[in-house]
């Protein structure tokens, strides 16, 4: 097999793997030059476009970039701010100065204590930590609703491209539904049932994963759901 | 008087400490879990007593005399059983041995950690242990070689390779199924060795009557069975009945909640339905 006819198709890599040799390529994401070679420095599909090499990692820890909204759990509080768990290899700090209120120093723990779930977005990574906003619009403490964990590497399917797919789910479903980057998604809907129908759906998603043409595989599933004699109650809700 | 509070408060430390995790259920999912359960919903659409889908897959280990993988949902335990010649018992010279342990891998979940063995699955190791043996499921008297100086001793390991909950349950299918396709290895009488690698083509004299576990929890006032791991981090109480069928064997509470007469009695009713269920998938494998 040539280099070129390699390249077509997308490869499953373990690290260490040497994906390409030769100076036509440049190195991407989850891959790192080594001599002359390309090597994975992580498990997943390897893909070169425009000579670029990248990995697409299929499984692994969430790592935090600038501009991702997560979901995390408030692990400690400092003097200043609440520290975060969000999944990601170091803890993300929550500056009270980053809440959108005026919060007293005394008063953290009123505001978000220890154990509470909430959504933020993260202003920058340091070689250090992990900073954290939640000044902006459906940040903050959740109140109310279903927090599941899926795989973070399976977000991006269940957001689907500019979204598509994660509006689909929330059209069907009547649910508020907030993707945490780091693999961690928040569900709030009026009912039960759909609430439950949410989470059914994104489970579908996260299965299907490696199926190609997804979103109109989710609209037939939800065709077929609809039909389905135990969802009556679901519409005469709706 | 002094050491009872300050475990409790030891207690409340540790429960505070473990919030703080984020595998940890978070608070908003656990009231949603009891919410749903008020109108008999649960949290992956199932119904109360309703188990998830089970698979039992024999002659995982090459090693071991017997070993079946068993899956329940997305739970997975290994259990391989192992024998062995030893001493009897003072107590009981002319029976064989019987060891049941389980070990909860840190693959399994982020919550189990390497080192001494933890509270839980000492737990389920003497649960099954108790399950096996009073049900006289082995027939312990026909494992003696030779009265108060040889008999058998058999070895049932359990290991956790996925944590979605009922761990338990599957354990005790896994224990039965294992005990089911072991072969006795064979002994050699004059070397007093057991040739590992080469069995016999007897197998581990079992009694007709086949032992199960079947775990409910109770959270609010609702009794469900087979919990997911959010469902068993919101259980209150949960009571395990070891059962052959027609009578019960064995029986514990796990929990600090309390039960009612009344409950007590739905939860033994509805073990016993639960039991065909799974005795159903077992019956397969068993064939």
């Amino acid at each position: 097999m040539t280099e070129k006819e390699n390249s077509t198709e997308r490869k499953i890599v373990t690290p260490g793997e040497v994906i390409l040799s030769g100076n036509d390529y440049l190195p991407g994401e989850g891959t790192e030059k080594i001599g002359n070679d390309i090597v994975a420095f992580r498990y997943g599909l390897a893909e070169e476009i425009n000579r670029l090499v990248k990995v697409i990692p299929l499984s692994g820890v969430y790592h935090p970039r600038r501009g991702n909204v997560v979901i995390g759990k408030i692990n400690n509080i400092t003097f200043n701010g609440w520290l975060m768990d969000i999944g990601s290899p170091d803890n993300a700090f929550l500056s009270v100065a980053e809440y959108p209120k005026f919060v007293h120093k005394s008063e953290l723990d009123m505001v978000m204590n220890i154990g509470d779930m909430a959504v933020a977005k993260i202003k920058e990574v340091n070689r250090k930590a992990v900073d954290l906003t939640m000044r902006l619009k459906g940040l903050g403490r959740i109140d109310e609703g279903i927090i599941i964990q899926v795989n973070p590497n399976k977000v991006p399917r269940i957001i689907g491209k500019e979204g598509s797919m994660i509006n689909l789910i929330k059209e069907e479903t009547g649910c508020n539904i907030t993707v945490g980057q780091n693999g961690f998604i928040w569900m709030k809907g009026d009912s039960i049932e759909k609430e439950l129908f949410a989470k059914k759906a994104i489970m579908f998603v996260t299965e299907k994963s490696f199926v190609s043409g997804l979103t109109e595989e989710i609209k037939k599933w939800f065709e077929k759901e609809k039909n389905h004699p135990s969802m009556a109650d679901l519409k005469e809700k709706k | 008087m002094t050491g009872f509070y300050i475990k409790l408060g030891v207690a409340t430390k540790e429960k505070k400490h473990k919030m703080a995790e984020l595998y940890e259920t978070s608070d908003v999912t656990r009231e949603r879990i009891r919410k749903y359960l008020e109108e008999g919903k649960r949290f992956d659409g199932r119904k109360p007593d309703e188990f998830r889908e089970i698979t039992i897959e024999p002659g995982v280990s090459k090693n071991a005399e017997g070993s079946v993988r068993v899956k329940i949902g997305k739970t997975e335990v290994l259990v391989g059983v192992k024998m062995g010649v030893g001493e009897p018992y003072p107590d009981s010279p002319d029976r064989g041995n019987l060891m049941v342990t389980a070990e909860f891998l840190p693959l399994s979940s982020p919550r189990f950690e390497l080192g001494p063995p933890k509270f839980n699955s000492i737990e389920v190791g003497r649960l099954i242990d108790r399950i096996i043996r009073e049900s006289k499921f082995i027939e312990l008297e026909k494992l003696c070689i030779e009265e108060g100086k040889k008999v058998w001793s058999v070895f049932i390991d359990i290991y956790s390779i996925n944590d979605d909950g009922n761990l338990l349950d599957a354990a005790g299918i896994g224990a039965v199924a294992a005990l089911k396709v072991a072969r006795i290895p064979k002994y050699d009488e004059k070397e007093e060795k057991i040739v590992y690698g080469e069995w016999t083509s007897k197998n581990i004299p079992l009694s007709k009557d086949i032992p199960l576990s079947v775990t409910l929890h109770k959270i609010g006032n609702s009794i469900i069975v087979d919990p997911t791991r959010e469902e068993e981090d919101v259980s209150e109480t949960k009571l395990t009945i070891g059962s052959s069928g027609e009578y019960i064997s064995s029986m514990q509470k796990g929990d600090e909640k309390s039960l009612t007469i009344e409950e007590m009695h739905q939860m033994i009713d509805l073990s016993e339905k639960l039991y065909k269920k799974i005795y159903l998938k077992l019956e397969k494998f068993i064939k």
